[in-house]
């Protein structure tokens, strides 16, 4: 198990999700004539002046607001993504001077698939613990790309997580520890010239996801002596509606337990936002002195899972600021015309 | 495309950045060497706070160059709460729900990109503001 | 201060001339006015020239015309001031022959903008405004006019079809006019059911961009008094400026650059709006055209299409406004429309109008240049 000699915690943390929806039922439409949904409603859509760097600027804006920290304390704002608008050139700089954290910080983007965003807050979590920063703030954020037509485009969504990571006795829920789990799994990959990903198909569920998740959290649980009755929420990584309720199940977790962090269904997967967009939405509702456990997935392959209680810091620190389920609700439908002029589908050259 | 162009203003594209005559009070964006009011050379930078209300709009349904991509898109006139009027675009409005008078918040989105190659410029919008109070 | 005449005129038909360079239209405006002047030489030239860089490629354009009008070695400045820039550089030579440092002078206004596409020239034309602020934000000139359309709409209560008297009117008298890019009338229907380019402004607002060119020839009293037959005088020239950002004004609906050129003008000639028997604002768009109106004390302050609903802009109104077609019925090559305007002022006030003469001894031009961030105002009046 992995902890500081520190106590840190998350001092604050803020969301965002793009406004626009496509339903599965519409890209069926096109691509199936209606039939096969995969159980999904419908998921996210980045507008077109929107990319991972806009999502996560506003993330942390709201992470900033909620801890009431001055952006010049944080030592470091790393960026965890799979679709940075640039290959090269960090989106973390552009997070930093947007939100005034420039120029002595550190920055840098981070990538593990769907996982980039929680290997930050691992990173957050060592660097406040180790004295080298007071805070460091990690952001989860991605705005996905599925394939035209493949299983991926009715999944692949968009959002941003930000955490603000710093002392414990600050904090709004603290960290009781962490494990990660990592291994050579090739099972969803990009190479650079290519636009869409390359997907093992089944491939990507019990070697890759359901491996790692469990894992990850078994040794974890292990290593702090609990059972699952000990949590009162959990959420994990959620690239369709069917595995995180698979996996919960096999950890021993019900319903009552994962449902507050199940977005999917809503907002599709948000990749390196998914399971930190969960997590906010627990920490949203959460009362104090609950325990949480969060336990992200990035193919490739690996898991970081995560375990924390929350202080009384998490409803007098409530700012009356979005909470994830309002980005949730604001919402307005485009059909799948309208999808491809967003996600630069159509060819303009 | 000008990379140092654009680098220089940064503050005023990110984070509003105007500035406030130290002799009259009057706050402007962007900052001037001299104050338009009072003509004094006293003007210290000041961030807006981003809220304010739409004095005009209209929907470009033709582009100038660089700008295609984005049609139909709402320009507008804001009038910030602390004084000064601004132009920026409306976004993730729908384009029949605007209405002058209608109040808006700062947001930071992409304002263009010079093709795919070159340099993506980021900078603020204005939106419908979202609510204060959990749904 | 010594006093200023206009002894002679030319001008090439506004239109889309493929085959034409700028330096050959200049040049024909040019060698046009100075045979119809009888003038074999000038002191100086002054080239009203907006956009050559951004649309041709080619600054440094008055040299250039100079050379191929076979001016050789004549002092030649290009001056710049977006839309404004013919009226500007009618100021130059103005300025030039009021001073008593030169007796002839030749004014032209030349703009080229067909070598380029739409976009292309939206994105030209925007350098009239605001790069950093206004431009950047993917507004074109036509966005920035349709934000004070829809404003005006909605502080003094009007519609869409309202403005379309002032098309109507241009083009009506363009089609009387033989250098005019459109020969045909308009109807409002027409115009309201016209495309959106920029909501509520509909493609029959605003005035075309073309090609032409046009040229005055100016000279002193002493040459004047050779030419008794053809002389028009300028009684008065004056520019004023304002913010280039509609958001940096203190009223957007308010010109005023506009209202303190015209001032000035006034002032400098000692008249008032009352006198002015023929107008030729900058229409680049129905609402310029409408604030112009208000600008100048024409009409009161959100009664300028009122005064078009009224019909009170047309040759038979109270005040003849775009006589020969306007910006928006002649066409509108942009660094050209000041010298146009003075062109067909002179013809007005000579009796040589035709169809379209209105009966008066004062005119008044107006050139803007970045919807009102300079504009430059001239008054002529006849002799007879």
């Amino acid at each position: 198990m992995m902890k500081p000699m520190r106590e840190v915690g998350i001092v604050g943390y803020g969301a965002y999700i793009p406004c626009y929806r496509i339903s599965a039922a519409e890209i069926s439409r096109v691509w199936k004539m209606g039939e096969d949904t995969l159980h999904l409603d419908e998921k996210a859509v980045p507008g077109m002046d929107e990319d991972t760097t806009t999502i996560a600027i506003e993330a942390a804006r709201n992470a900033l607001r909620k801890a009431q920290l001055d952006a010049e304390k944080l030592g470091a704002i790393w960026v965890g993504s799979e679709s940075k608008p640039y290959s090269v050139k960090p989106t973390a700089t552009i997070v930093a001077q947007a939100v005034g954290a420039t120029p002595h910080t550190s920055a840098a983007d981070w990538e593990f698939a769907c996982k980039a965003g929680t290997e930050a807050m691992q990173a957050a979590f060592g660097y406040v613990g180790s004295g080298m920063a007071d805070y460091a703030m990690a952001i989860g954020a991605d705005t996905a790309q599925g394939r035209p037509g493949d299983q991926l485009e009715y999944t692949a969504g968009a959002g941003g997580a930000a955490f603000i990571i710093g002392p414990g006795e600050e904090s709004m829920a603290y960290l009781e520890g962490s494990h990660s789990y990592v291994s050579d799994t090739p099972d969803f990959f990009r190479r650079p010239s290519q636009q869409y990903p390359t997907h093992g198909s089944r491939f990507t569920g019990e070697p890759a996801y359901f491996t790692h998740s469990f894992m990850a959290v078994r040794c974890l649980m292990d290593e702090l002596g609990y059972g699952p009755e000990d949590y009162d929420k959990v959420v994990f990584h959620q690239p369709n509606s069917k595995f995180p309720v698979r996996l919960a199940k096999r950890l021993g977790f019900v319903r009552e337990q994962f449902d507050d962090g199940l977005l999917v269904s809503f907002i599709g997967n948000a990749y390196a936002a998914s399971s930190p967009l969960g997590l906010a939405a627990i920490l949203d509702k959460a009362d104090v002195g609950e325990r949480i456990l969060l336990a992200s997935f990035g193919s490739g392959a690996g898991s970081d899972a995560f375990s924390f209680v929350t202080t009384d810091l998490i409803t007098t620190g409530r700012n009356p600021l979005p909470t994830v389920s309002q980005y949730v609700n604001r919402r307005q439908e485009i059909d799948y015309a309208r999808y491809t002029r967003h996600r630069g589908k159509l060819s303009m050259s | 495309m000008s990379l140092a162009k654009h680098w220089r203003l940064q503050d005023q594209r990110y984070k509003l950045i105007g500035g406030q005559c130290e002799a009259c009070g009057v706050r402007l964006f962007p900052q001037r060497q001299v104050c338009p009011q009072c003509k004094s050379q006293q003007v210290r930078p000041y961030e807006f706070g981003g809220e304010g209300r739409v004095y005009s709009y209209t929907v470009v349904y033709d582009a100038p160059a660089g700008y295609e991509a984005f049609i139909p898109y709402v320009a507008a006139l804001v009038r910030l709460d602390e004084g000064p009027m601004i132009t920026a675009q409306l976004t993730d409005v729908d384009l029949n729900d605007v209405q002058i008078g209608m109040p808006v918040e700062m947001v930071t989105r992409r304002l263009r990109q010079y093709g795919e190659e070159g340099l993506i410029v980021y900078g603020y919008k204005f939106r419908k503001p979202l609510p204060d109070q959990p749904a | 201060m010594g006093r200023v005449y206009v002894i002679g005129s030319g001008q090439t038909p506004v239109g889309e001339h493929w085959d034409r360079s700028a330096r050959d239209l200049a040049v024909a405006s040019i060698l046009d006015a100075m045979q119809g002047a009888g003038i074999p030489e000038a002191d100086a030239i002054y080239v009203g020239n907006a956009l050559g860089g951004e649309l041709t490629g080619q600054e440094h354009v008055a040299a250039l015309i100079a050379d191929f009008a076979g001016l050789d070695g004549i002092e030649a400045l290009r001056v710049e001031a977006a839309g404004a820039s013919g009226g500007a550089a009618v100021r130059m030579g103005y300025l030039a022959v009021t001073s008593g440092l030169k007796d002839i002078v030749i004014v032209t206004g030349v703009e080229k903008m067909s070598d380029l596409a739409g976009p292309a020239v939206e994105e030209a034309l925007v350098t009239a405004a605001d790069e950093e602020y206004e431009a950047i934000h993917g507004l074109s000139l036509v966005a920035l006019n349709a934000l004070l359309m829809r404003r005006y709409m909605y502080e003094h209560g009007l519609e869409r079809r309202d403005f379309a008297h002032f098309p109507v009117n241009a083009h009506r008298n363009a089609s009387n006019n033989e250098h005019a890019m459109f020969r045909r009338p308009i109807t409002v229907d027409q115009y309201e059911n016209a495309r959106l380019v920029a909501d509520p402004i509909g493609l029959l607002d605003p005035a075309p961009a073309a090609d032409g060119a046009a040229t005055i020839i100016l000279c002193s009293e002493k040459v004047a008094g050779t030419k008794p037959d053809s002389a028009v005088e300028i009684i008065a020239s004056a520019v004023a400026t304002d913010a280039i950002a509609l958001h940096d004004r203190q009223n957007p609906l308010f010109l005023q650059g506009t209202y303190e050129s015209a001032r000035r003008a006034y002032a400098q000639a000692g008249i008032g709006p009352d006198d002015i028997g023929v107008y030729e604002p900058h229409d680049a768009f129905s609402i310029m055209a409408a604030l112009s109106l208000e600008a100048c004390g024409f009409a009161s302050e959100g009664q300028g299409v009122r005064l078009a609903m009224d019909g009170e802009i047309t040759l038979e109104g109270r005040i003849p406004i775009c006589t020969m077609g306007g910006l928006k019925g002649r066409g509108y090559p942009v660094g050209a429309s000041g010298v146009y305007q003075i062109v067909e002022l002179v013809q007005q006030l000579r009796g040589d109008a035709g169809a379209n003469q209105v009966d008066s001894r004062l005119g008044m031009a107006q050139s803007m240049g970045g919807s009102g961030a300079t504009t430059v105002t001239h008054i002529l009046k006849s002799l007879h």
